[in-house]
């Protein structure tokens, strides 16, 4: 055996040390309490230059009078708040419009994987037609311009707005999932004698949902965060009550942070459902 | 019952069959072979109108196939195809395989539809996996289902493309008995397949394709023992080689 040089014997044992001092640092680093650890470090930094920022402005925090902007004590008991009315109408707005865009999105989805010549014309010019315009274009197409002709109320034209939107963004997330399904699937359903119509409803949909559910609700917190932008045209949603109090109490800082706030709350909510949802697929596949 | 005169077919420009003529009476048992990209498989497709055939006629039970085919759901539903991936439905039970089609298109009651679904896997031996799902067997076990599947419509047909090429070597035997079975019902049969030893014992006529054409037909002791053509002696040296 080779008598090994004791100097190599120390460089060895010393990259041994580095090694190891690397695995333990990589172990905390990943660790659940580090996390959470760096993750309060940042913010309290990031509120900390805030609080500052807004000493030297010389701001003067109210946040005792925010609670009241959401339920409000009065003598005969609670009385909802401006900010949860807000809330109310964008879970509103929201839903409404999901809805129609699932539906709207199904429909373009089907017209574009349709043998129908047409049916795919009209369903890309419809995607590249919306797709290629700003949202709050869109927004004052549909309110200034059709809502005029139609007769559309601003929460109407809101819904409209936002189902368009995003419906063709839900198509792209159905014909992505319906091409995920393998072409045999296809013909072993058609063999056996389904109409198209069946095929889909029986054994395409079925196998697609695990491809759309997660895309799907990814889409849902989008439009949720993509409704705001109605307060432009005075849809009594969060965002646009959030304005207004502040237009009359001036507590900019206070009401944005509740308004964010709400938001997250809500959009979090959501996801930690479709996690649910998702392994509940899971088990069943 | 099948009746197919000077079929053509194209992909694009390419041309997959051409002037393919065949007929296969009820009861018949016919096995087609021949080297990959032949157009065996386009053929058989042709006939449930998988592929659309660009000239030719095609009969299948009397009812041309074609464009002006009314409702080709109602010829489908009378010819089953075994497909070489099986291609069952993953996310079905393999009851709820058997009985899509009963209660979707012949519109049985699931009742009815899942006591017919319980005799043809009995008829395939396997009785005991009807509420496992397809992921849960073997490719044995899943090609069975896939032709039990077939004949829970109770089909006057059966097509088969190559139902043993994609199964472990240990595993063909248990597909081909539930054919040999199920030829000796005397179901119409045609079989895309090159197990020769299956055509022989069940074929009443082999087809020799290549190049999208019908080299040969032949009953099976005059195909195996005297073939014709050079390129079918060809074809066969190397298959029964192994
Ligand atoms: N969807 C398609 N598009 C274009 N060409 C195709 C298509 N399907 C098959 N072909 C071509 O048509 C020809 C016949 O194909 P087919 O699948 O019928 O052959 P096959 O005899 O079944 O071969 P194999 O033994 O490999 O299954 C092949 O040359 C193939 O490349
Ligand atoms: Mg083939």
């Amino acid at each position: 055996m080779p008598k090994t040089h004791p100097s190599l014997i120390k460089f060895q044992s010393s990259q041994h040390r580095t090694a190891d001092a690397g695995r333990w640092v990589r172990l905390m680093l990943d660790s659940r309490l580090m996390s959470i650890l760096l993750y309060v470090l940042i913010m309290g930094l990031i509120i900390r230059v805030l609080m500052t920022g807004a000493q030297a402005i010389g701001y003067n925090w109210q946040w005792y009078r925010v609670s009241d902007y959401i339920l409000e004590m009065t003598d005969d008991g609670f009385q909802v708040g401006e900010l949860l009315l807000g809330l109310v109408t964008t879970i509103d707005l929201t839903f409404r419009s999901f809805a129609l865009a699932v539906a709207i999105g199904l429909v373009i989805a089907l017209l574009q994987l349709s043998s129908l010549m047409i049916g795919s014309r009209i369903a890309i010019g419809f995607i590249e037609f919306v797709r290629n315009l700003p949202l709050l274009v869109l927004l004052y197409l549909i309110y200034y311009v059709v809502g005029p002709i139609f007769d559309l109320g601003r929460f109407t034209a809101s819904v409209l707005c936002l189902a368009v939107y995003h419906s063709v963004l839900v198509a792209e997330i159905f014909r992505a999932a319906i091409q995920a399904v393998p072409l045999g699937q296809w013909e072993a359903a058609r063999a056996v004698g389904l109409s198209t119509p069946q095929c889909y409803r029986y054994i395409l949909i079925p196998q697609s949902v695990k491809f759309i559910l997660p895309p799907l609700t990814g889409e849902a917190v989008h439009l949720i965060k993509s409704s705001a932008i109605v307060s432009v045209i005075a849809v009594a949603e969060l965002t646009t009550m959030g304005r207004n109090i502040i237009s009359d109490t001036y507590m900019s800082f206070e009401i944005w942070f509740t308004v964010a706030a709400i938001y997250l709350i809500f959009t979090l909510i959501l996801s930690i459902f479709v996690t649910f949802l998702e392994k509940k697929f899971e088990v069943i596949n | 019952m099948i009746e197919i005169r000077g079929l053509g077919m194209y992909f694009g420009k390419f041309q997959a069959l051409s002037n393919v003529s065949l007929s296969v009476e009820a009861g018949e048992k016919v096995v087609i072979c021949g080297p990959s990209g032949s157009g065996k498989s386009t053929l058989i497709r042709c006939i449930n109108r998988l592929e659309e055939h660009s000239s030719g006629q095609l009969f299948v039970d009397g009812v041309e196939i074609g464009e002006e085919t009314r409702n080709i759901r109602n010829v489908r539903m009378e010819i089953g195809m075994v497909f070489q991936q099986f291609n069952l439905f993953p996310h079905l039970t393999v009851l709820d395989n058997l009985t899509v089609g009963p209660v979707r298109v012949r519109k049985m009651s699931r009742r009815d539809a899942e006591r017919r679904a319980r005799k043809y896997l009995q008829r395939v031996h396997i009785p005991e996996q009807a509420d496992k799902y397809p992921s849960q067997l073997s490719g044995g076990q899943q090609q069975r289902v896939a032709i039990a599947r077939s004949l829970c419509m109770e089909p006057k047909i059966m097509l088969f493309d190559e139902p043993t090429s994609a199964l472990d070597p240990e595993m063909i035997n248990e597909v081909l008995d539930v054919m040999v079975e199920l030829a000796s019902t005397g179901m119409t049969m045609i079989c895309v397949t090159h197990e020769m030893g299956f055509a022989r014992k069940v074929a009443d006529k082999m087809v020799f394709m290549e190049e999208g054409e019908i080299i040969e037909t032949a009953p099976p002791e005059e195909f195996f023992n005297h073939p014709r053509s050079k390129r079918c002696q060809m074809f066969l040296d190397k298959v029964l080689e192994h």
